[in-house]
């Protein structure tokens, strides 16, 4: 065995965690440049801009928006307070808009690059099963956040340019300082971003099941809107607190005075556990599958 | 070794083993494993926790009454969860809709701020209320909602309702101190404590059932039975903490058995002073504020739901009070002639009432029992109202007396 072997071989059994990081930067560049990326959080954005005109056209006369409590949560706070259009965008964005976008990203992840050809190519660039999944599923988590704040700061700025700004009232009644509004939005939007960990493990481990992208997509987004349906119908009542979209509007519970922390719990160990079971599921089908493309 | 080896390489180089099947299926029992270690936490995390009654020096049922009455807990902030099953029919929004009509009664242009529109809305479901108290002039009763709330505030002599999911704010001014507090309906499980020690009398039977762990507090459990039979009230527990004689937990269970008719207790609790900023409340620039008529007028309305619950019905403007104790019915009369237009008069929504109720006959005369689990009430052809928390059979004996 000649030096340069051992050192190969030392390389091959501890990566160096720089590799590991290059890996995951080009990963990120890869999908963040995608058109289709670029599409999904321009459509993201635009979400507040619409909301933001369309509660300023209606109170222009100086009515009261919201209609007496119907649309998204904090619709009727956006009047007095800016700030309050970056709760409503993520509130009317995370039922629908932000899984979808995840899903998109999720599903993509495995099955686009073995449609590709290219599947083959990176577990031969001396990446590991393991490590492509966790660095694939690293990047889709880094897509959930970006989509996330992608939202909540177009509805900054939209709420800003709109509407006035200032000490803002909670929902329980208590004036909080502009400061810590901005810092209970910041906190928001990390909730709002980790309530989409759950989708993005679904997503990934569809990706590993089939070699079609868009397959993978199509099913992601079709068990969001079962799932959707499901935690709808009162018969099935039982069965709710265990799906994963259930406690997502618990983050409306961060602008309570004081914080109330129940749901929000109940919502983090949710995804937890949906990360933990369907990213396991994941490795278990991945690491085990053949690659033939 | 080649670079790309790494241990997941090596794995999928054997899977061409003939053994590899096995193998591959080996790594499904991670996942399975997970679902397993959650599924076991959720259903045991909770027996675990349930660490036993805690205990308490004995305590007779008279010295654990007075300890309520003399229960004297002026600052305190929690957490209420309060759970109502009257077994009414479920009729979803268009409930509500009734309720909350209901509720706003004759006020004309109501706020959906205004705590009575608001408040009613208790009688039914599952509900979180936060509750927050410094001493008899400040107090604040929340209701949560889904991305909203309901607050209740009063800061000495403002008593202000905000409804965050519409914007709108309800405000009025109470002249005297403490006294506005019977104003709004009871909602902890104190408020209902009260309501149910004054039905306490030589038709009742009392005792102390053990203790309990509520909200983290040591309790004494207080069992009040009716002594009498007839009555749809199978029992009622009473949580009350050991350290300041404040009830932490009510629970009304029918006789017929089942779920609690009843259930409010407090998930999570504080003695401790609540911040100040509290009780302050200034209406949000935007807001539509309703200023509510004087406050003896609301105090008027409100003690009816309470008394609902604890069956006592009297003093009220014509209406008779027939028995004694849990059996007592209420009685009046509508005066409308033909009573509730049933089945054959009254046309589709007649008989869309009518198929609620079950039709009875007596000496009294022919009528229909409208039945909740709790509540039950006899409306006869001529008019009459009999209405108490006692069964169908009691009722019509009740009539039957009453002619």
């Amino acid at each position: 065995m000649s030096r340069a072997d051992v050192l190969l071989a030392g390389a091959g059994r501890r990566p160096n965690p720089l590799w590991t990081l290059g890996l995951l930067r080009s990963e990120l560049v890869t999908t963040v440049r995608r058109w289709r990326t670029l599409a999904l959080l321009g459509v993201l954005a635009a979400v507040p801009v619409l909301v933001g005109i369309a509660v300023k056209i209606e109170t222009r006369g100086g009515g009261p928006a919201g209609g007496g409590g119907e649309g998204p949560a904090f619709i009727s706070q956006i009047t007095n307070n800016g700030l309050f259009l970056v709760f409503t965008a993520l509130a009317a964005t995370l039922p629908f808009f932000l899984p979808m976008a995840v899903g998109v990203v999720a599903g993509d992840a495995i099955a686009g690059e073995a449609g590709a050809g290219t599947l083959r190519y990176l577990l031969v660039a001396p990446a590991g099963r393991t490590r492509l999944l966790l660095t694939k599923y690293a990047t889709v988590l880094a897509f959930c956040l970006l989509a996330t704040l992608v939202v909540a700061v177009s509805a900054l700025l939209v709420g800003a340019l709109l509407f006035p700004l200032g000490e803002l009232t909670t929902i329980s009644g208590t004036r909080i300082s502009f400061a810590e509004g901005l810092g209970r939005a910041l906190l928001i939007a990390l909730v709002v971003a980790a309530s989409l960990v759950g989708v993005a493990a679904l997503g990934l481990f569809v990706s590993t099941l089939t070699n079609s992208g868009i397959a993978a997509m199509a099913t992601t987004v079709g068990l969001l809107i079962t799932v959707q349906i499901v935690d709808q119908i009162p018969q099935l009542h039982a069965l709710q607190p265990y799906l994963f979209p259930h406690y997502w509007l618990s983050f409306a519970d961060l602008m309570r005075d004081p914080v109330y922390w129940d749901d929000l719990v109940k919502n983090l160990g949710l995804q937890a556990l949906y990360a933990a079971v369907f990213g396991a599921a994941a490795w278990a089908r991945f690491t085990a599958k053949d690659i033939n493309a | 070794m080649a670079p790309y080896e790494s241990d997941d390489a090596v794995g999928a180089a054997r899977d061409e083993h003939p053994r590899s099947g096995r193998r591959k299926a080996a790594r499904y029992a991670v996942p399975v494993a997970v679902v397993g270690v959650a599924a076991a936490t959720i259903g045991l995390v909770p027996a675990l926790a349930d660490s036993g009654d805690p205990d308490l020096p004995k305590i007779s049922a008279q010295q654990l009454i007075e300890k309520i009455a003399t229960s004297d807990v002026q600052q305190l902030s929690g957490t209420v969860k309060i759970s109502t099953d009257l077994g009414l029919p479920d009729l979803g929004g268009l409930e509500n809709g009734l309720m909350s009509g209901a509720g706003r009664g004759g006020s004309g242009d109501g706020s959906s701020a205004d705590p009575q529109a608001k408040l009613t809305e208790l009688v039914s479901g599952t509900h979180t209320l936060r509750v927050a108290a410094d001493g008899p002039d400040r107090q604040k009763l929340s209701l949560l909602e889904s991305g909203a709330e309901y607050s209740l505030i009063r800061d000495g002599k403002d008593v202000w309702g905000y409804d965050s999911k519409s914007n709108e704010v309800y405000h009025s001014t109470g002249a005297g101190s403490g006294k506005d507090r019977e104003a709004e309906p009871p909602a902890t499980p104190k408020d209902f404590a009260d309501q149910a020690l004054k039905s306490v009398d030589d038709t009742t039977s009392v005792t102390v059932d053990g203790t309990a762990q509520v909200a983290g507090r040591d309790a004494y459990k207080l069992l009040i039975r009716p002594k009498q039979s007839g009555t749809t009230v199978g029992a009622i527990s009473i949580a009350v903490d050991a350290k300041t004689g404040m009830p932490l937990k009510f629970t009304l269970t029918p006789s017929s058995g089942g779920a609690a008719v009843l259930d409010a207790g407090f998930t999570q609790v504080s003695f401790a002073r609540p911040a100040a900023s509290t009780f302050a409340f200034t209406p949000p620039k935007g807001a539509k504020v309703t200023e509510g008529k004087d406050a003896p007028g609301a105090r008027e309305h409100a003690p009816k739901h309470g008394e609902d619950f604890a069956g006592g019905l009297a003093g009220k403007d014509g209406l008779k009070v027939l028995g004694k104790g849990w059996t007592s019915v209420a009685t009046f009369d509508t005066g409308a002639k033909g009573g509730l237009p049933t089945g054959s008069q009254g046309g589709d929504l007649g008989g869309f009432l009518g198929s609620l109720g079950d039709p009875v006959s007596g000496k009294f005369g022919k009528g229909t029992v409208f039945s909740t689990r709790l509540v039950n009430a006899l409306i006869t052809d001529d008019g009459k109202v009999y209405a108490g928390t006692v069964t169908k059979e009691a009722l019509v004996k009740a009539a039957d007396a009453g002619k």
